[in-house]
């Protein structure tokens, strides 16, 4: 069991949880990700991590509502237990001296931005990051992206905050003015890391993506969440879950995102009609 | 002359009542429901108790076998217990699923006449009427004295608990460390609850941790601690019986579209996940209207009878090779069999055809045929030129068997492995090239049986117990 000891609500469907894991926390990294299951008959579900402190032993999870478990997830408060946290899994992020990149986060993508943007600041990078949400009140973190950044650009799909457009423009912008951009690392919904590697792949620019793939073990047990990556089949919890966008097939990834499409949506009206009773 | 006339010979090898066929294969209970009392102490009877006693040679965890039939026979169940329960810990799992018919059974006095004793059945017998008097038996045993020495033991399958109970038995102090939320492995990702109910494996899981052992689930080592920082943190011996976790693929065209699961997705969905109870349970399974199988293993069966039991109109087992070669149980072909599984034999897939939707609609495959025996011993099947046809599916298990989990070999230095991922140690005492580091089960030779597995942890046991108390 593992005991959430804060929790703060980013925006109306996101929350933010820390909670306690000082296992874990010991050993995080940059871009690596824990599986979650929240009760007895709970699912386990991959989430990247947004944090750790190792010396508090607690790691930082954001979640979006979006399904049964992380519905479930989003109704408990601090004092509440989860029951498994299980990690930390997946290779962490390569991070060095790359000179200049650029960071992405789209949506929720944000939260596992943050600790490679501050490791890769760290260690002497120039860190330009770009993040973006449909909407101003989707938006979270600003603050504490643009204390890891020397550049930030803010973007809403509907224009209620800061720059109109979608990610993809400014990061055009910034390959085509700064030359020495070495890489990208963009996270977020899949359709978007899928737009900023063929922004990136005219320029040339190392782009890496986390991918989010459906998965039960993590350990590399089951396979569910293979992706093919230059033609050769790659599992996500266990080679990943960070590849080279340009190599990535987009289509598979989202057509494996969807195999459960019904069943979720069925899983999720049982629990919200449940979970109305009940409260 | 009367007194030394022969006993007759009783060769009525007693049938085990199982459910019908037509029920069970809609249902997820036990297929095999055991025996009744009278049944064992009648089948118990057979036993003529001869002088050579074969069978505990033939039982990797060399169980005294004759002598706890004997107990069955004078209706001493306690005693049944307490013989089985001293060299075997998980006497209620090897009952179930231990394939008798080429151990202990095999080399069965009565063997020779075609009408071994039901041994496998009568240790289910003894195991299971322990656990329905529990409540009237004295509980665990007194601890041992303790030697102070920690043993950590990774993996909380059958080699893991049968080497840590052996091990916490001698007085060592043993934490078991397993990766996902439930200890048991295999035990209870892999084998089905019909075959093998998970409530007799948390049964005896709870036994092991009556013996004083430490259970730490959700704990990934190589990624939470290395083997190293584990000797480092006060543990003087490591035993990994991490088991063979890893799907292997046909790698052809199409194996990624939906629809097409390793079977080790497939099983621990159902199994682990309890995806059969789903929406009850959170986690979703896609059940086809037509399945088919690709393997002919037991996990192959396993997989057909699971998709079967989820509503499935039609599951075919797709195999290379011919039914003799198959290397599933006798037994559980014939209750695939019986249940409506189609078997396809010398046939194999080409590639996996699908929609736009990247849905699997069909699978090419040829038609094989067998040529010379290749070095397994088994004759070489290959392919017919010209002969591809497609199979219709909507789901497709792949069930080639499994490698050893790279995850502990690759963070530990000092560990020798083979190109097949399986690490090298000794035969006899499950040593590793490492110091203070053992192996046994399937992490060592590739996909095996549960009782092998648990052979293997017993050896390990008494070595690493011989190492600690010359230390």
């Amino acid at each position: 069991m593992f005991k959430i000891v804060t929790k703060e609500k980013l925006c109306p469907v996101v929350d933010f949880f820390k909670i306690e894991a000082p296992a874990v926390a010991k050993k995080a990294k940059a871009g690596q990700f824990v599986v979650v299951r929240i009760d007895e008959v709970g699912e386990r579900i991959p989430l990247t991590l947004a944090d750790w402190d190792a010396r508090e032993g607690t790691v930082s999870l954001v979640a979006m509502q979006v399904g049964t478990t992380t519905y479930k997830l989003a109704s408990l408060n601090p004092g509440d237990y989860i029951m498994d946290l299980i990690g930390p899994l997946g290779v962490p992020s390569e991070i060095d001296n790359f000179g200049a990149v650029v960071c992405v986060g789209g949506g929720v993508g944000v939260a596992p931005v943050y600790p490679i943007a501050r490791a890769l600041k760290q260690v002497g990078n120039k860190v330009i990051t770009i993040m973006g949400a449909r909407s101003k009140d989707l938006l979270f973190w600003e603050e504490r992206l643009n204390s890891v950044s020397d550049e930030l650009i803010v973007t809403t799909d509907d224009g209620t905050y800061a720059r109109k457009g979608v990610v993809t423009e400014p990061l055009k912008e910034v390959l085509e003015r700064d030359k020495g951009i070495s890489r990208v690392i963009a996270i977020g919904p899949a359709l978007m890391m899928k737009f900023c590697s063929l922004t990136t792949k005219p320029f040339g620019v190392t782009t890496i993506v986390s991918l989010n793939s459906i998965m039960v073990d993590g350990t590399g047990m089951c396979g569910c969440c293979r992706v093919s990556v230059g033609d050769e089949t790659k599992f996500v919890c266990v080679n990943g879950p960070e590849f080279d966008g340009h190599q990535v097939d987009w289509d598979l990834l989202f057509a494996r995102q969807r195999i459960y499409c019904d069943e979720e949506r069925h899983s999720l009206e049982l629990w919200k009609a449940h979970h109305c009773q009940h409260s | 002359m009367e007194g030394k006339s022969k006993p007759k010979l009783d060769l009525n090898r007693l049938a085990m009542p199982r459910q019908d066929p037509k029920v069970r294969a809609k249902n997820f209970n036990e297929v095999a429901l055991g025996y009744t009392h009278e049944m064992a102490l009648k089948e118990a009877t057979r036993c003529i108790q001869c002088p050579k006693q074969p069978c505990i040679g033939g039982c990797p965890v060399n169980i005294d076998i004759p002598d706890f039939i004997k107990a069955v026979q004078d209706n001493d169940m306690p005693e049944a217990v307490r013989i089985l329960k001293s060299k075997n810990a998980l006497p209620g799992i090897c009952g179930r699923v231990c394939p008798q018919e080429t151990q202990c059974e095999e080399v069965c006095t009565l063997s020779k006449k075609g009408a071994p004793i039901a041994i496998g059945r009568l240790e289910r017998y003894v195991a299971d009427w322990e656990r329905e008097h529990s409540s009237e038996l004295a509980s665990s045993p007194n601890p041992p004295p303790s030697t102070g020495k920690k043993v950590a033991i990774i993996g909380s399958g059958p080699a893991g608990l049968t080497c840590a109970a052996d091990l916490a038995k001698l007085g060592h102090q043993v934490t078991i460390f397993e990766a996902i939320h439930v200890a048991g492995g295999v035990l209870m990702y892999g084998i089905p609850e019909f075959r093998l109910p998970k409530a007799i494996v948390q049964g005896e899981v709870d036994y092991v941790k009556s013996l004083g052992i430490e259970i730490r689930l959700d704990s990934v080592m190589g990624k939470l601690a290395t083997v190293d920082e584990l000797l480092g943190g006060g543990y003087e011996a490591v035993f990994l019986g991490t088991g063979a976790g890893l799907p292997m693929f046909l790698n052809i065209p199409g194996e990624n579209l939906n629809g097409v699961y390793s079977a080790n997705e497939f099983l621990t969905r159902v199994n682990l996940m309890k995806a059969y109870l789903f929406p009850e349970y959170d986690t979703p399974i896609k059940i086809g209207k037509k399945v088919a199988v690709i393997g002919g293993g037991n996990v192959a069966m396993d997989a057909a009878r699971c998709a079967l039991r989820l509503g499935a109109d039609e599951v075919h087992i797709i195999y290379r090779r011919s039914r003799v070669e198959m290397p599933a149980r006798k037994e559980e072909v014939e209750n695939a069999e019986e249940e409506g599984i189609i078997f396809k034999f010398l046939t194999n897939p080409k590639r996996f055809i699908g929609n736009e939707q990247y849905w699997v609609t069909s699978i090419e495959c040829y038609e094989m045929e067998l040529g010379e025996p290749d070095a397994s011993g088994r004759r070489r099947p290959i392919i017919k030129e010209g002969s591809e046809f497609t199979v219709e599916v909507d789901v497709a298990i792949v069930a080639l068997g499994t490698t050893p989990n790279p995850l502990i070999p690759s963070t530990t230095i000092g560990l020798e492995t083979r190109k097949n991922g399986t690490v090298v140690a000794d035969e006899e005492t499950g040593k590793t090239v490492k110091d203070k580091v053992w192996a046994g089960g399937d992490v060592v030779t590739g996909a095996a049986t549960v009782i092998s597995a648990m052979g293997a942890g017993k050896q390990a046991a008494a070595s690493i117990d011989a190492y600690l108390k010359q230390k």
